[in-house]
C-alpha cells in the first residue's frame, strides 16, 4: 500500500463514520429523505460560496453551503404548511429546482469553477490526498481529512453531550417536550449537523452517494437492533467496512471509489435485509406463516369455547362454516391435538381443560388490549409451535 | 445561437423540429401521468424509480455492447421496476419506513449505476462515450425514431386514460369504495404504476435520471392550483409539461454546454412558483388578500354588535350615543367607523354615532347567520 | 324479496391485522328491514366488521352471506358509506362528481355515466339538501356537508342493504337529524341499514336493532330487548356510564 492509498482509505472511513451517525437519527425520525433534499440543494450554495472564496476547502464555503441546506429544510416545511401540495410533493419540488440551479451555474462558469458535473455526482476521493494542508511549509496531511475529521469530532462531541436529549426526542417527542427539551432545537440542530456533514462529505463522495452513506448503514443496523447505542455502533461498523472494501473493489475494477463504496453498502444492506435474524425478510416470512397458523388455532379454540352445540363442533364444520381450505384446517387440528388443546371423539371436537384455560386467558388479554402478553403466553402453553 | 434564432429555425430546421416535438410530447405525457403520481402521494417514488433506472442502462450496454436507445431504455425499465418492487418489499416486510426505503433504493441503485458507468468509461471500447447523457439529459441526441416512440407511448397512455378514466378517478379518490363496487383495484393500480414508470423511462434521454422526477411532479403541482376538476388539471399539467419541455430545450440549445434536464426543471419550477403565488383560487397572494378582507369585516361586525347591544337598551334604536363610550372596547378606528357609515349601518355626527335601521337588522341577522354557520361547520 | 333469508348473515367471522386478532368468531344475523347500530368502545373492531363484510379486508375465517348468497355474488345489493377520514378531500372533484361515483358499480368497466346517472345523482343531492352545493369543490364543504355528499353517493347506488361507517362523526345537529330522517325513510322502504355508531344516548331513539361488539360479539337483537345495563357493562366495562356521557 502506498501512502496516498492509506490516506484515501482513512478519509473514506472518516466520511463513512461522520455520515452514519446523523443518518441513524434521520432514519429513526423518518426523515431519511431530508438528507436527499439537503445533499442536492447545497449545490448552489457550494458554487456561490466558491465564487466568494475561490477555495473548495474553505470553512466559509462549507458554512455557506450548510446554511443553504438548512434553508432548504425551512423552505420545504414552509411549502408543506401552505397546504397547496401534499408533503412529499413539497420535497420533490424544492431540491431538483435548487440542484438544477447549481448544475447550470457550474456549466455556465465551467472555466472558473474547479468543479465538474462528474465531481458533483461522484466526488473526487481519488484526488483527495493531493490537496495538502500546509502550515508555514509543514505538510500536515490531506486537507479533506482535516475537514472531515473536525466535522466528525464535532458530531461525536454533540452526540455524547446530548445523547439523552437526542434519544428522548427521537423516541418520544411528547415526553421530551414536557421535559423541557425543545423539539424545534433538536430538529434544527440535527438538520444543521446533517447539512455540515453532507457538505463536508460532498467533496469526497458527491451529492447522491452521500445519501447512501447516511441511510444505508443506519437502515441495516435498524434491522438488527432497536437499541440506539448498538444501532450507532453497527451503523459505524457497516459504514467503515463498506468504505474499505469499496476502495479495494474500485481499485480492482479501476472504477469510481464512491460508486463502489455504495455498491458494497447495497450488498451489505441486501444481505441484512434477507437474513437479519428477527426482522429480515426470511425471518418475517417464516414468522408470518407461524403466526397465521397460530391465529387460526386461537380462532378455532375460541369457536369451540363459544359453541356448546355439537353440530358447530363437528370436524367438517371447519371446512364448511369457518371457510378454510382443507390443508389449513388439517394443520390447525394437528397443532391443537399435539398441544393437548382438544380431544376428538366421534368427529366431535371438544376443548380440554388446558385448551379452555389458554383460550380464556388469550381472550382476556385481547379484550383488555394487552396484546404484548400473548407471545409469552404462547411460550407457556405450546409444546409445539405452528 | 440565440433563443430567438431557435424559434426562428424551429419550423425550417429538421433536427430542431424533431427535438422540439419530442420534448413537447414528453412534457405532455409526464404532466398527464405526473398528475396521478401527485394525487396518489407517490411523488417521491418517481424520484427513486428514475435513479434506480441508471444501473439498468449501464448493464444493458455492458451486456449488448450497443447504444441502441430502445435496448438501453428496456434495461432502465427493468431495473426501475426491480427498484419499485424492492421498495414495496422493504415497506411491507420490515419496519423500515417509506422514506428510508425510497432513500435507500434511490442512492444504492444510483451508486451501483455510477460504478458501472465509470467502469465502462475505462473500457478500451470506442463505443462507450455518450452514456452519461442519461445523467442530466441531452435533448439534442433525440432522433426521429426516439420521437416516434414517444408519440406512440403518449398516445397509448392517452387512450388508456380515456378508456379507464372513470376507474382511475374513483380509485384515486376512494380506493375502498372502488373495491366494494366490484372493480379490480389491483389491476387499476398496476396499470397506473406501469404508465408512470414508462413515462419516467421515456424521459431519461431528454431529462436524465437525476432530475426526471421533477418533470413528473412540477407540471401537475402547478396545474392543481388553477382548477378543481381532475380533467382540467390533467390537461393543464400536460400543457405546462409541454411548454416546460419546449422552452427548456430551446434555452439549453441556445447555450453552449448546457444539459437539457436542469433547464427544463427550472422552467417547470417557474410555472410552479407562479401558480403558487398567483392562482386566483388557492394562490398565496389572493389567500392573503382574502384573509385581510375577512379580518377587516370581522372587526366591523364586532363593532356593530357592540353598538347593537348598546342601542338595544333604548326605545329608539337610532338614539345618538357618544363615540367615547366605545373607548372601553377595542377594535374600532376612525376609518372603520367611516366604513360603517358607508355601508349605511350608522350615521356619524361630530362625537356621536347612531345606529340606522339597516344597521340594526344587519346586526340581528348577523347573529342568526353565525349560528347557522357554526351549525354547518 | 326472499322472505326467509336474513339481509346479512355473518358466521364465525375472525379478522386479524398483522396477525393480531381484532374480531373473534363473530356470529351476527341482521334481519331484513331493520335499522341497526353497531356499538362498542374504541378499538372494538366496529369499522373492521363493516370492512370485512364488504370484502375490503380478507377475514382469516368465517363467511358473510347477503340474502343467502355469498357477498361477492350480491355486491350490487350492498351500498357503503365509508368513514369520512378515509378519503383525500383535497382531491380535485366536485360534490356532484362524487355522488356520480355511486353509479359506477352499475355501469361496470369502461362505460361512462350519462344523463340518466346524472339525473339520479342530482335527485340524491336534493334529498340530502346539497343541491345548491353540487358544483362545490369537496374540500370547500363543511364536515356535515361532506357527510351528506357521502350519503347521497350511497343513495345513488340504489342498494337493498346499506353499511355506514360512523356517518354521524363530526357533523352538526342539523345534519345529524337530516341523516337519521333519511335512514328512517330507507327503513320504511324496506331497506336494511347497518350503522357504526358512537353516541350511546341516541341508540334507543334512532335504531330498532343493535349489536354490541368488543372484539367478540357481546349481544345482538332488538334495541327494546337487549339495550340494557347488563350488555352495556359487558361491552364497555363498569364505567360505561362515563362512556355514555361522553
Amino acid at each position: 500500500m502506498t501512502n496516498p492509498q492509506i490516506e484515501i482509505q482513512v478519509i473514506a472511513a472518516v466520511v463513512a463514520i461522520a455520515c452514519a451517525i446523523p443518518g441513524v437519527f434521520l432514519v429513526l425520525r423518518k426523515m431519511a429523505l431530508i438528507s436527499d433534499a439537503i445533499s442536492h440543494s447545497i449545490l448552489p450554495g457550494l458554487v456561490l460560496g466558491f465564487f466568494l472564496t475561490h477555495d473548495l476547502n474553505s470553512p466559509i464555503l462549507i458554512l455557506l453551503a450548510a446554511i443553504t441546506g438548512v434553508i432548504t429544510v425551512i423552505l420545504v416545511e414552509a411549502i408543506q404548511r401552505t397546504g397547496l401540495v401534499k408533503e412529499d410533493t413539497a420535497i420533490g419540488l424544492v431540491f431538483p429546482a435548487l440542484f438544477s440551479i447549481g448544475v447550470i451555474l457550474i456549466a455556465k462558469n465551467a472555466n472558473d469553477v474547479h468543479l465538474d458535473v462528474d465531481a458533483v455526482l461522484l466526488g473526487e476521493l481519488a484526488f483527495a490526498p493531493f490537496d495538502r494542508l500546509l502550515i508555514s511549509g509543514i505538510d500536515l496531511g490531506p486537507k479533506s481529512l482535516w475537514i472531515m475529521g473536525v466535522i466528525l469530532l464535532i458530531t461525536i462531541t454533540l452526540v455524547i453531550l446530548f445523547f439523552k436529549e437526542l434519544k428522548i426526542s427521537t423516541f418520544d417527542a411528547g415526553l421530551s417536550a414536557s421535559l423541557g427539551i425543545s423539539p424545534l432545537v433538536m430538529h434544527y440542530g440535527l438538520m444543521s449537523v446533517s447539512s455540515v456533514t453532507v457538505v463536508g462529505a460532498f467533496d469526497a463522495v458527491g451529492a447522491i452517494l452521500v445519501v447512501a452513506l447516511m441511510i444505508a448503514p443506519a437502515a441495516a443496523a435498524y434491522l438488527l437492533t432497536s437499541d440506539l447505542k448498538k444501532m450507532l455502533w453497527l451503523a459505524i461498523g457497516f459504514g467503515v467496512f463498506s468504505a474499505l472494501l469499496g476502495y479495494w473493489v474500485a481499485h480492482w475494477l479501476d472504477a469510481s471509489i464512491s460508486g463502489s463504496m455504495t455498491t458494497v453498502l447495497g450488498l451489505v444492506f441486501l444481505f441484512v435485509y434477507l437474513f437479519a435474524p428477527q426482522k429480515g425478510w426470511i425471518a418475517v416470512l417464516y414468522r408470518q406463516k407461524q403466526q397465521r397458523t397460530e391465529v387460526s388455532l386461537l380462532t378455532f379454540l375460541l369457536h369451540l369455547n363459544n359453541h356448546s352445540e355439537e353440530n358447530e363442533r363437528h370436524i367438517n364444520h371447519l371446512q364448511e362454516h369457518i371457510n378454510w381450505q382443507r390443508v389449513r384446517s388439517k394443520t390447525v387440528l394437528d397443532l391443537a391435538l399435539k398441544n393437548n388443546m382438544i380431544t376428538i371423539s366421534n368427529e366431535i371436537v371438544s376443548l380440554t381443560t388446558k385448551g379452555k384455560q389458554f383460550t380464556e386467558l388469550a381472550l382476556e388479554y385481547i379484550l383488555t388490549n394487552k396484546d404484548e402478553k400473548i407471545e409469552p403466553m404462547k411460550d407457556d402453553f405450546f409444546l409445539f409451535r405452528g | 445561437m440565440s433563443l430567438f434564432d431557435y424559434f426562428d429555425q424551429v419550423f425550417s430546421d429538421y433536427t430542431l423540429r424533431t427535438i422540439t416535438l419530442g420534448t413537447a410530447v414528453l412534457g405532455a405525457a409526464c404532466g398527464m401521468l405526473g398528475s396521478f403520481a401527485v394525487l396518489r402521494k407517490q411523488s417521491l417514488l418517481g424520484d427513486a424509480i428514475s435513479h434506480a433506472a441508471l444501473p439498468g442502462i449501464a448493464l444493458a450496454f455492458l451486456i449488448t455492447g450497443t447504444k441502441d436507445t430502445n435496448l438501453l431504455l428496456m434495461g432502465a425499465l427493468i431495473s426501475g421496476l426491480i427498484g419499485t418492487f424492492w421498495i414495496r418489499g422493504i415497506i411491507k416486510k420490515t419496519h423500515l419506513k417509506t422514506d428510508t426505503a425510497l432513500g435507500l433504493i434511490l442512492s444504492l441503485f444510483f451508486g451501483f449505476g455510477m460504478l458501472l458507468l465509470t467502469f465502462i468509461q475505462k473500457q478500451p471500447n470506442a463505443n462507450q462515450a455518450g452514456l452519461d447523457k442519461y445523467l442530466f439529459g441531452q435533448a439534442a441526441t433525440l432522433v426521429e425514431s426516439d420521437v416516434t416512440l414517444m408519440i406512440f407511448v403518449t398516445l397509448m397512455c392517452a387512450l388508456v386514460l380515456l378508456l379507464f378514466w372513470k376507474e382511475f378517478k374513483i380509485l384515486l379518490f376512494d380506493a375502498d369504495f372502488t373495491k366494494t363496487l366490484g372493480f379490480n383495484t389491483r389491476f387499476i393500480d398496476i396499470l397506473i404504476t406501469f404508465f408512470i414508470v414508462l413515462a419516467i423511462v421515456l424521459g431519461l434521454q431528454t431529462v436524465g435520471v437525476v432530475l426526471m422526477s421533477a418533470l413528473l411532479l412540477a407540471p401537475a403541482a402547478a396545474a392543481r392550483q388553477w382548477t378543481n376538476r381532475l380533467s382540467s388539471m390533467i390537461l393543464l399539467a400536460a400543457l405546462f409539461g409541454a411548454f416546460s419541455g419546449v422552452f427548456g430545450t430551446a434555452i439549453s440549445a441556445s447555450q453552449n454546454n448546457l444539459s437539457t434536464g436542469p433547464v427544463i426543471v427550472l422552467v417547470a419550477a417557474v410555472f410552479v412558483l407562479i401558480s403558487f403565488v398567483f392562482s386566483p383560487g388557492r394562490g398565496l397572494l389572493f389567500r392573503e388578500l382574502r384573509f385581510r378582507q375577512n379580518r377587516r369585516d370581522l372587526q366591523l361586525k364586532k363593532t356593530l354588535q357592540l353598538m347593537h347591544s348598546i342601542a338595544k337598551t333604548h326605545d329608539d334604536i337610532s338614539h345618538p350615543h357618544a363615540i367615547r363610550i366605545l373607548n372601553n372596547f377595542q377594535g374600532f378606528t376612525k376609518r372603520s367607523l367611516q366604513k360603517m357609515e358607508e355601508k349605511q349601518w350608522i350615521t356619524l355626527q361630530q362625537h356621536h354615532w347612531s345606529l340606522t335601521e339597516k344597521g340594526y337588522f344587519a346586526a340581528e341577522n348577523m347573529f342568526n347567520e353565525t349560528t347557522h354557520d357554526e351549525s354547518t361547520n | 324479496m326472499m322472505e326467509s333469508q336474513p339481509a346479512i348473515q355473518i358466521d364465525d367471522l375472525t379478522v386479524a391485522y398483522n396477525y393480531k386478532p381484532v374480531l373473534w368468531d363473530i356470529d351476527v344475523t341482521v334481519p331484513e328491514g331493520v335499522l341497526m347500530a353497531i356499538v362498542g368502545p374504541n378499538g372494538a373492531g366496529k369499522s373492521t366488521l363493516i370492512k370485512a363484510i364488504l370484502g375490503i379486508i380478507d377475514p382469516i375465517a368465517g363467511s358473510v352471506r347477503v340474502f343467502g348468497k355469498p357477498y361477492k355474488e350480491q355486491r350490487r345489493l350492498v351500498g357503503y358509506v365509508p368513514q369520512k377520514g378515509s378519503v383525500d378531500w383535497d382531491f380535485p372533484t366536485t360534490a356532484l362528481d362524487v355522488v356520480m361515483m355511486g353509479t359506477y358499480g352499475q355501469l361496470g368497466w369502461i362505460k361512462r355515466p350519462g344523463s340518466k346517472q346524472k339525473k339520479s345523482a342530482l335527485e340524491a343531492l336534493e334529498k340530502v339538501g346539497m343541491l345548491p352545493f353540487k358544483n362545490r369543490q369537496i374540500s370547500q364543504l363543511s364536515g356535515g356537508q361532506q357527510q351528506r355528499v357521502f350519503l347521497a353517493r350511497a343513495l345513488v347506488q340504489d342498494a337493498t342493504v346499506y353499511l355506514m361507517d360512523e356517518p354521524f362523526q363530526g357533523v352538526d345537529a342539523t345534519t345529524e337529524i337530516a341523516i337519521i330522517n333519511i335512514l328512517k325513510e330507507l327503513r320504511k322502504r324496506g331497506k336494511t341499514v347497518v350503522v357504526v355508531h358512537h353516541d350511546l344516548q341516541t341508540v334507543p331513539e334512532y335504531f330498532d336493532w343493535v349489536t354490541f361488539l368488543n372484539v367478540k360479539k357481546i349481544a345482538t337483537g332488538p334495541v327494546k330487548d337487549i339495550f340494557n345495563d347488563d350488555n352495556l357493562t359487558k361491552t364497555y366495562g363498569i364505567n360505561y356510564k362515563v362512556a355514555i356521557n361522553n
